[in-house]
């Protein structure tokens, strides 16, 4: 390939370098075309085979001429030469070759390509697994396209929404009247624009009657917005469609600082002038470099002035490709013949042969073009010297977004093609897409074998034969056998080849075949794109407690928790995690120690019905409450399992707090508005999230409630009592409420005050020798007083029930899930209940299974594993079946992953005062 | 992605919506467990107009019923629900 016939105008001012070695190129070529013009014509190698590949296309339906455009982690794999305009100092470089892309070692797979046909991977899969184990290290080496970097990607990326009345999408012919129409109408237009040119065919087929310059100037005057190098990429529901925007071209440092742009577009009217998309022609090599779509070889020669081959040969079964032979004519290249499928044909230009009912059947090349061409002429083969042959296999409507919106297709026979018919949605076709031109079908002339159908994943029309003779009638089985359509090009020139085959092959027309969907996105979409600002950790914001800034001085071990971070211990002198939460609990059980608890779950609810709604969501009496008086509580699903647990407390006539847990707050916060604006609208109450209203401290210990009375100046509340008082002058409620197993006490304040508040509770306590205590510590207390915690024993398999809590049930029922909880399945035997593990050996490695013997099935497992504070020695709470009435009985926890292992008894769950006398006074 | 018309907000993305559940899933507090149970577990999934509960969560946070066709996913009606719609 070679033959430059660019003068005219224009100059190589932009230097680029393709594997290493520089050329110059002009403004406005592709990469493709710079390639070109410079006289290259392989560009990288095939994702099976190895077998060398060119440039076939001049769009985004590109599916040879795959590179890697940029270095670091700007690098963009896989980027179409097609799709991306040269840029001074662009690095552009082959994929999938070793040592080089002309001397490429895993060629030779070639040879190989009848093991490595449709369906090797399931064959593989079902054959022994030592085969796949021999296979897969080469297959991983060898195949694949290009390698994602390695490094993060430096570019930002910009999301933004967009509304207009009418969305159009292509700016060829179709596109740029029906935009320029709308805005004279006085709609507010938006025209997208994938090529960094407007025309769309123009470019390539100028008409004198339409300058897309002045158009585009037109529709902008008139308040319409232009968007060129941006793809409609997704339609989706209510006419809403995702754009793609490239600021900057793939690799190139962007200059206005995002690389590219989501836009979110909600259209009154969608006008879809896609345009067509042209076939290939099966034939045997027809993957060679040299091999190029008629349409494409007329746009490299009138719209870069770029001339792909010098001796060339053109096969069609339409009209269109006579316009290829004319540009060539035009621009100095022999056309050596032109073979038309057909019986008859229009005028060739002059000097031309025509050869009627003739086919290629295999061509023969070089390094970067072609050698020969041998096509059936009639009945007889005939050849022809020649380095690039100009195919053209009819037309697609390119009906992707037509599809994503709902919309049917319906058959023309005369083209060969699937037309946008029907659509749910508030959209139209318009142009070629509509009126794709007549293309008879053509059976192909050449060896299956060789005769490729999608050659970006190597299927062949032998393939396609072969899942047919294996059984595969279904076009959705034939694609997922063959992998045919599946690359990233999505079958854009494949389809309909293969389609047609399976039509051959069942006896059936093409539309009775049937039709793989289209889904989004129409090309690929970069992931930083989609991210957008939510790379980098501004995905998830992290959400302060009021306390953050206090515990950030003691220099705290940090646990995500929620959307927040807690303190999970605070050590000193270099303590380790384990080291500093058994001090701390130690210090709970010994004196006092006091804790942040604001991120639990907090919901005010008050009026006159305020009860009645308590009630229904949790499963315990809360009626019968006397004011100043709180109690645990927990929350069933409708199907009778627990989901959550808390406490609640009636703070006066028609007012009560609810918690609940910190992971489950915001379902909490959903349930209860369901349950009031869904179930009961009648009652006469409010129901107010206050979890971030109010900071929680607690304060544990057996010196508590002495600590507490000297800060407060009164006696505190007793064990599940409530009491309003002042606090380092701020007012708080004081919940007696104890998840340790000490007397205990949550001090809840108005965020805004509980430094002063915290910072007071702190002196008091280390003053009597206490300590602040972390969510570490927190865990160790709470398993040795054996409560259960959300997330760990309530598993959303659990019963009231199974969590030992069927005592506390509302008898009268009422609540949620009491009709669940009635199901026989809930109560009989076989369910894994709550119930404590005493080690007789070595540590109780948490997650464990609990069995009898080696080799049983699991009869239980181990939700958390923790020591005795004060006594020392293993203990763990487990779900074990029947565990109720298995106390006294000894178990083996095996964890096989960590190859540990420990000798339990089990026992109740209480390890620590199960009578509860530590807070009672 | 749907556009909803909220009853007090005018028309706005779906991103701002959660979906809570079909009508005929919502499940009476006082509905033997039979009754629960079929609503939970064996609705029917028609191929046409559906009643569902939805929440403006990140807009109002008022509720509401869509009537909303399961195959075109148009939405036919969108009507209040909650303490403040009670007539």
């Amino acid at each position: 390939m070679s033959g430059p016939m660019r003068p005219a105008t224009g100059e190589e001012t932009i230097s680029f370098t393709f594997d290493g070695t520089t050329y110059q190129a002009r403004p406005g070529d592709t990469l493709a075309a710079a390639l070109l013009a410079n006289g290259i014509g392989l560009v990288g190698r095939s994702f099976k085979y190895h077998r060398p590949r060119g440039i076939m296309t001049a769009g985004i339906e590109e599916p040879n001429a795959l590179v890697t455009v940029g270095t670091g982690g700007r690098a963009e794999p896989n980027t179409r030469a097609t799709d991306v305009f040269v840029y001074p100092g662009m690095v552009a470089t082959s994929q999938n070759r070793w040592p080089s892309l002309s001397l490429d070692v895993a060629s030779i797979f070639g040879l190989a390509a009848p093991a490595l046909g449709a369906g090797f991977y399931y064959k593989t899969f079902f054959g022994p697994a030592k085969h796949w184990l021999r296979y897969e290290g080469f297959i991983r080496r060898a195949a694949g396209l290009g390698n994602a970097p390695t490094e993060a990607d430096p570019d930002n990326f910009s999301q933004t929404a967009g509304f207009c009345d009418v969305l159009v999408v292509g700016s060829g012919p179709a596109g740029l009247k029906a935009a320029l129409e709308a805005a004279e109408a006085g709609s507010s237009v938006m025209l997208v624009e994938q090529d960094a040119a407007p025309g769309g065919s123009l470019l390539r087929d100028p008409d004198p009657a339409m300058d897309p310059a002045v158009m585009i100037a037109q529709i902008k005057a008139l308040g319409g917005k232009v968007l060129l190098r941006t793809t409609a990429s997704g339609y989706w529901d209510h006419n809403f469609l995702t754009l793609t925007q490239r600021l900057a071209e793939p690799g190139a440092v962007p200059t206005h600082g995002f690389a590219q742009r989501l836009w979110h577009v909600r259209a009154g009217r969608v006008i879809l002038a896609t345009g067509l998309i042209e076939r290939p022609v099966p034939f045997a090599n027809n993957d060679h470099p040299g091999v190029m779509l008629s349409q494409a070889v007329r746009s490299y020669v009138r719209r870069w002035r770029v001339l792909p081959g010098k001796r060339v040969v053109i096969a069609t079964n339409n009209d269109d490709a006579y316009l290829t032979a004319e540009a060539l004519v035009e621009a100095g290249a022999e056309v050596v013949a032109l073979l038309d499928a057909r019986a008859s044909g229009p005028a060739a230009p002059a000097g031309v042969t025509v050869h009627h009912d003739a086919r290629p059947a295999s061509v023969t090349g070089r390094k970067h073009g072609l050698r020969k061409v041998t096509a059936v002429i009639g009945g007889s083969e005939q050849s022809f010297d020649a380095d690039l042959i100009a195919v053209s296999g009819g037309f697609v409507p390119v009906s992707h977004l037509h599809m994503q919106a709902g919309g049917k297709l319906t058959w023309n026979e005369e083209a060969q093609a699937f037309i946008p018919g029907e659509t749910p949605q508030a959209c139209e076709t318009v142009g070629s897409a509509l009126n794709p031109p007549p293309a008879p079908a053509v059976a192909p002339a050449g060896k299956a074998k060789k005769s490729f159908v999608d050659f970006q994943n190597d299927v062949s029309l032998a393939d396609i034969d072969l899942a047919w003779q294996e059984g595969y009638r279904s076009v959705e089985h034939l694609k997922r056998y063959t992998t045919l359509g599946m690359a990233t090009d999505q079958g854009k020139t494949s389809n309909m080849v293969a389609l047609s085959r399976l039509a051959e092959k069942q006896r059936v027309t093409v539309p009775e075949a049937g039709l793989t969907t289209f889904r989004p996105p129409f090309t690929p979409v970069t992931m930083g794109l989609l991210a957008g600002a939510g790379a980098r950790n501004a995905g998830a914001h992290v959400r302060r407690i009021p306390l953050h800034g206090l515990h950030e001085k003691h220099d705290p071990i940090w646990q995500p928790l929620g959307y927040w971070f807690r303190p999970r211990a605070y050590p000193v002198n270099g303590e380790s995690l384990a080291e500093a939460s058994m001090r701390e609990a130690r210090t709970v059980r010994t004196v006092a120690g006091l804790s942040d608890v604001s991120t639990l779950g907090k919901f005010e609810v008050s009026g006159p019905d305020a009860a009645a709604l308590l009630e229904l969501v949790c499963a315990t009496t809360v009626g019968k409450l006397a004011i100043g008086r709180g109690r645990y509580t927990f929350m069933c699903r409708e199907d009778g399992i627990v989901f959550d647990d808390g406490t609640v407390w009636r703070l006066a006539e028609n007012r009560y707090l609810m918690t609940s847990s910190t992971g489950g707050a915001d379902r909490m916060a959903g349930h209860l508005s369901y349950v009031r604006n869904s179930l009961r609208p009648d009652l006469k109450c409010s129901v107010v999230n206050v979890q971030e209203h109010y900071a929680g401290i607690a304060l544990a210990g057996p010196r508590a409630r002495a600590i507490l009375a000297s800060l407060i100046g009164s006696e505190p509340p007793r064990h599940m009592g409530y009491a309003p008082a002042t606090l380092a002058g701020v007012p708080v409620h004081v919940l007696a409420a104890s998840y340790s197993g000490e007397r205990a006490f949550e001090i809840h304040v108005e965020a805004s005050h509980a430094a002063a508040v915290w910072q007071a509770i702190d002196a008091a306590t280390r003053a009597e020798g206490g300590a602040p205590y972390g969510l570490e510590a927190m865990e160790l207390l709470r398993i040795e007083k054996g409560h259960v915690v959300v997330g760990g024993e309530v598993d959303g398999r659990s019963t009231p029930h199974d969590l030992g809590l069927g005592g506390m049930l509302n008898k009268a029922g009422g609540f949620i899930g009491a009709a669940g909880l009635t199901r026989p399945a809930l109560s009989a035997p076989g369910r894994n209940n709550l119930v404590g593990l005493v080690s007789l050996d070595g540590p109780i490695p948490e997650g464990g299974m609990l069995i009898q013997r080696a080799g049983q099935s699991p009869q239980g497992h181990v939700t958390a594993a923790a020591r005795r504070i004060l006594e020392g020695g293993a203990i763990a709470l487990a779900l074990l079946e029947d565990g109720h009435k298995r106390h006294g009985e000894e178990l083996i926890v095996s964890s096989p992953t960590r190859g540990e292992k420990a000798r339990v008894r089990v026992t109740s769950p209480h390890f620590y005062d199960p009578a509860g006398e530590r807070y009672r006074d | 992605m749907y556009q909803i018309t909220c009853p007090h907000c005018g028309p706005r993305a779906q991103t701002e919506f959660t979906y809570e559940r079909t009508m005929d899933s919502v499940v009476d507090p006082a509905a033997d467990a039979q009754t629960a149970m079929q609503a939970l577990y064996t609705r029917a999934n028609p191929m046409g107009l559906d009643e569902e509960i939805w929440r403006h969560t990140y807009g109002c946070r008022a509720w509401m019923v869509l009537t909303r066709h399961r195959v075109t996913h148009e939405i036919h009606a969108v009507r209040a629900i909650g303490p403040e719609a009670l007539p």
